[in-house]
């Protein structure tokens, strides 16, 4: 995309060139700071969690090794992740566009606004929401659930009155990151170019096909990114989902039953407290399972990203 | 045109703001080093002061601040809420110089060797400070309280006993108009004292068959899980037909069980928790300056209220000179009539009984300047 | 000629049939009743409302389809869907900030804000003043050491290292670190200064390192795609003229993208402003002021409204919602701020 400068410019030692140099070196050292800090978080979790994948059998109960105690959690982690991506990845989206696109900017900015301030809600204030106002509205939807789906594994219940369960949790979690994927897609819609959009509506589009046909297209990689953020601070959101989740280490589907499995970063946070230096131990290992998992799910999500961009190309 | 008068206003407006903030200390703090140092401190101890450990004391620990730091103005005293095995841990390596702990630090782990040689290699002083009842609440409209066995509560609590109007608890109640409900007990979801003290009152005088702990046993199907005593009131408070354990100064509005000692029920008091402390043997075989109680939960005494969590303070017996006076002073205020008090008023906790509290003064009196 | 005209005019629709303008109105006050007739009947409100919405949903592209055509009607039905999203949004937005507005309102005072906890007990009036104070430093701290490196590390990737290896690498980790659980930066970060400055070390500065590292990822990814988006021309044609690398992404490329780059680096503040764990960990928990970032505890908010919360007293409940109330007040100002900020240096651009 970008074409280097003309090297003639770049040979002359000239101050230009030495600005160059050095505006260069500053941002290759910035990657290099990330790098180190990522390097030194991981050795740290290596170091601090290593002793905790073998310690006494009974500080993994119930299970009795550690891929027995991370289990639970690893499924835990992924389904209130997964609850919140669907719920707010299409709201998103539809917000974005709707700011973008289709409200009139009176109405357009003001909306903007209010969206940017729901991420700055503390996570503490989200679990005091969601565990006192959200969960009493979720526990009578669930009970409805139940009555009409329960043949679905998912409300095979029993509903949990309280609806502290993990799709209440998983709905906090999207509302938390639906500013964070809402804001960086209105931004790349936006930024589609003019003549993209009034070419296609001068070829007779819908706005619709209009939207499809350049906005999409164009703003497909910023997209990727902005659910991507969300989906790491919904793995990695500890306070809001200890305090609205009922858990317990178990591994179901169950949606709305009052023992749901917990999440790894919630797992952390509840326990980490109390625990002895061995427990503690094992509590990081678990820091280290969701470090490599998030690796994972990113490996995943490019190589997905980028066969899908290849087959577009093509 | 008018938007942009209204920016224009913005701006300056927020600096005004930043350098109002930035300009003056708090309104109700004193600033003691302006009027000339320490002089008219009557005690003269000055020095910050970095303790933490057990989130159950941080009520109480806000109250002996505040007292202490009232007669002893230029003493900061700061007590980190991060949890007992943090607090242990990080009073093994010298991040704090005292911490508080929900159980007693024992040699389990190797944690009170490693403390002892962080005191210099003299045993540790280990005193309760904080002793609170922990209530059983629960949410039925129209009944404030209710009478029930340890048995019963094992029952309940293990998911045996599931309606509210079983023959074992009515049997106790005549006169409460019980419903057929469904009982949903609630446990804590974070690993904490208070479980681990509840769990041991189950045990002892209920027949509890699971291990005690800080985690509640998974084996246990049906109930739910909150976080923290806020979380656990506030789920019952939300949810008819909901009980729960917590510290009994959060029971608010929530109705209260009485439990069962010899032939008595007892309801949650803080008289009847300093009496099971004092009736309570110390633990065996540990050091002279090691008060951690073998607490008696199974006690039939009358009066006494056997659900109780103790919260200890870890100390060292001697410190580096300049620390040394603070730490006792402060230590000394805790477990003093004065300050026991207002831990009571501020946290609803048990002030210690005078056996006890004259036991654990003569063992603070020994900390030394190195 | 006449014949002529009269035989073409048929011939020739230079308009598709439309529905009339005020038909998506009609067909919403239509599909209202309806939900407010079950709602009558007996169903739930929530039900009479999801009626009404899944009724509109269904009659508009029916009758555009019938009128219309199939893609008007398609166009008519995302029209919609992207409306309902809106205002399904609007319901948790308006919902939290209502609560949070009608429980704070009644704590947020002169007194609340200008004085501090220390030595409060009982039913004194006690303050956020400290954690405010702490909350501005160690946030304002951690937005320095992040929005450099952010930026910068954003500019590498799109600027320099197009196509690199490393910089394909630096992509994937700043991916993967943002599913750090926030409790595990603040470990790390306390561990890091543990082992540099001894085992007591609690400061501010370590609050702000741990959420730099929380920040950093959001402020290059958004960045970098803000960067994407500057066309090529812009650059070539800044090259053309002679203009060497570094100023063209100085003075075109990032001013061009810069109201995005805000938006990304205030929701990036947003994201961290309201961390509790980390903090409590590293900064510690005090209830004195204490403006050295370098020395001594430092609460923040969060950390004041989860001690509050914990506290299970209605006074410390009434405390937290307002400390909510207040930091949200802040992130509020911050983000007008920003958004002054990018208008003044954003150029001029046609929108």
């Amino acid at each position: 995309m970008t074409q280097s400068p003309p090297e003639t410019e770049r040979a002359a030692k000239t101050p230009q060139a030495l600005g160059d140099r050095v505006f260069r070196g500053i941002a290759v050292g910035s990657g290099g700071v990330i790098m180190l800090a990522l390097a030194g978080v991981f050795a740290f979790l290596a170091i601090e969690g290593y002793p905790g994948l073998s310690v006494d059998e009974g500080l993994y109960s119930p299970a009795t090794s550690f891929l027995g105690y991370v289990g639970p959690l690893i499924f835990g982690t992924v389904l209130a992740a997964i609850i919140a991506i669907i719920f707010a990845v299409p709201l998103a989206i539809g917000i974005a566009l709707f700011i973008s696109h289709y409200a009139p900017r009176r109405i357009a900015t003001p909306v903007a606004y209010l969206i940017d301030l729901l991420a700055a809600v503390p996570s503490v204030v989200y679990g005091l929401w969601g565990g006192r106002e959200l969960a009493q509205h979720v526990g009578s939807i669930q009970v409805w659930l139940h009555d009409y789906l329960g043949f679905l594994p998912f409300f095979a219940g029993p509903p949990s009155a309280s609806g502290r369960t993990i799709l209440t949790a998983g709905l906090v979690l999207a509302i938390m990151i639906l500013p964070i994927i809402t804001a960086i897609s209105r931004e790349v819609f936006a930024q589609t170019p003019r003549l993209h959009e009034e070419a296609a509506l001068a070829l007779g589009a819908t706005r619709w096909e209009m939207i499809r046909m350049t906005v999409f297209p164009y703003a497909r990689s910023g997209m990727i990114s902005a659910v991507m953020l969300g989906l790491g601070r919904a793995l990695g959101e500890t306070m809001a989902v200890a305090m609205v989740l009922s858990a317990k280490p178990i591994v179901t589907l169950n949606l709305i039953s009052g023992e749901n499995p917990a999440t790894i970063a919630s797992n952390i946070a509840v326990n980490y407290k109390e625990a002895s230096p061995d427990k503690q131990a094992v509590l990081i290992a678990t820091g280290l399972v969701l470090f490599a998992f998030t690796f994972a799910i990113n490996f995943l999500a490019r190589w997905v990203a980028g066969r899908s961009q290849r087959r577009m190309a093509r | 045109m008018n938007s942009t008068s209204i920016r224009r206003a913005v701006v300056p407006g927020i600096a005004a703001l930043a350098l109002l903030l930035s300009a003056c200390g708090a309104g109700n703090e004193e600033t003691p080093s302006t009027d000339g140092g320490s002089s008219d401190a009557a005690t003269g101890l000055s020095g910050d002061l970095a303790g933490g450990g057990a989130t159950s004391q941080e009520k109480a620990q806000a109250a002996w601040r505040a007292g202490f730091q009232t007669a002893n103005p230029d003493v900061t005293i700061n007590y980190d809420p991060v949890g007992s095995g943090t607090g242990r841990e990080n009073f093994i390596n010298e991040a704090y110089l005292f911490a508080g702990t929900d159980s007693p630090i024992t040699d389990e782990e190797g944690e009170l060797t490693a403390a002892k040689e962080r005191c210099g290699g003299s045993d540790v002083i280990q005193v309760p400070a904080y002793v609170s009842p922990i209530a059983v609440v629960f949410n039925l409209p129209g009944i404030d309280s209710l009478n029930l066995s340890a048995e019963v509560l094992t029952g309940i609590f293990d998911g045996s006993i599931t309606a509210w109007d079983d023959q074992a608890i009515v049997a106790d109640n005549p006169d409460a108009d019980l419903p057929s409900s469904d009982i949903v007990p609630v446990h804590r979801s974070d690993d904490s004292g208070t479980t681990e003290n509840f769990t041991k009152y189950l045990e002892a005088a209920g027949g509890w068959s699971f291990e005690p702990d800080g985690e509640w046993p998974s084996d246990i199907s049906g109930g739910e899980a909150a976080e923290g005593t806020s979380g656990v009131t506030g789920l019952v408070t939300d949810n008819e037909g909901y009980i729960a354990y917590a510290d009994a100064s959060a029971a608010g509005d929530l109705g209260v069980v009485s439990v069962k000692v010899g032939s008595d029920f007892n309801a949650p008091s803080t008289d009847g928790a300093a009496k099971t402390l004092a009736i309570s043997p110390l633990t065996e075989g540990n050091a002279p300056t090691d008060m951690a109680f073998d607490i008696d939960r199974a006690t039939t005494e009358s009066g006494a209220y056997p659900v109780i969590l103790v919260s200890y303070l870890l100390a060292c017996q001697t410190y580096p000179a300049d620390q040394a006076e603070v730490v006792k002073a402060y230590l000394e205020y805790v477990i003093s009539p004065e300050g026991q008090e207002a831990a009571n008023a501020e946290a609803g906790s048990a002030p210690l009984d005078a056996g006890v509290q004259a036991d654990a003064l003569a063992i603070l009196e020994g900390i030394t300047a190195q | 000629m006449s014949t002529l005209e009269a035989t073409r005019t048929p011939d020739v629709v230079l308009v598709e049939p439309r529905l009339p303008s005020w038909a998506p109105l009609l067909v919403a006050v239509g599909s209202a009743g309806i939900g407010a007739l079950l709602w009558i009947f007996g169903a739930s409100l929530a039900l009479g409302v999801f009626a009404a919405f899944v009724v509109f949903l269904i009659v508009l592209p029916v009758w555009s389809a019938l009128i219309e055509s199939r893609r008007a009607a398609v166009d008519r039905l995302a029209t919609s869907l992207v409306w309902t999203t809106f205002l399904i949004a609007l319901v948790p937005l308006i919902w939290l900030v209502v609560t949070v507005v009608r429980e704070g309102m009644s704590t947020v005072s002169p007194d609340f804000l200008t004085y501090s906890m220390r030595n409060v007990i009982g039913d004194a009036q006690g303050g956020l003043y400290h954690a405010l104070l702490g909350t501005l430093l160690v946030t304002g701290m951690a937005a320095l050491i992040s929005v450099p490196i952010g930026i910068f590390a954003a500019i590498y990737l799109i600027e320099y290292g197009k196509g690199k290896r490393l910089a394909r690498i630096l992509t994937f980790l700043v991916d993967v670190m943002t599913g750090i659980p926030s409790i595990v930066a603040g470990l790390f970060a306390l561990s890091l200064f543990v082992l540099i400055l001894g085992p007591s070390i609690r400061f501010g500065f370590g609050g702000s390192v741990a959420l730099s590292l929380l920040m950093i990822p959001t402020v290059v990814r958004s960045t970098e795609e803000m960067l994407r988006l500057v066309p090529d021309d812009l650059r070539e044609a800044s090259y053309a003229l002679g203009v060497p690398k570094w100023r063209t992404i100085a003075k075109v490329v990032l001013p061009t993208c810069l109201g995005g780059i805000v938006t990304g680096v205030v929701l990036a503040i947003s994201r961290i402003i309201g961390e509790t764990a980390p903090l409590l960990v590293v900064a510690g928990a005090t209830d004195s002021v204490n403006t050295n970032l370098f020395d001594g505890r430092m609460t923040t908010l969060p950390v004041f409204i989860y001690q509050q919360y914990t506290y299970s007293t209605p006074k410390g409940l009434s405390y937290a919602w307002g400390g909510a109330l207040v930091l949200i007040l802040i992130v509020m100002i911050l983000n007008i701020v920003a958004r002054i900020i990018g208008k003044i240096f954003a150029p001029k651009t046609g929108r």
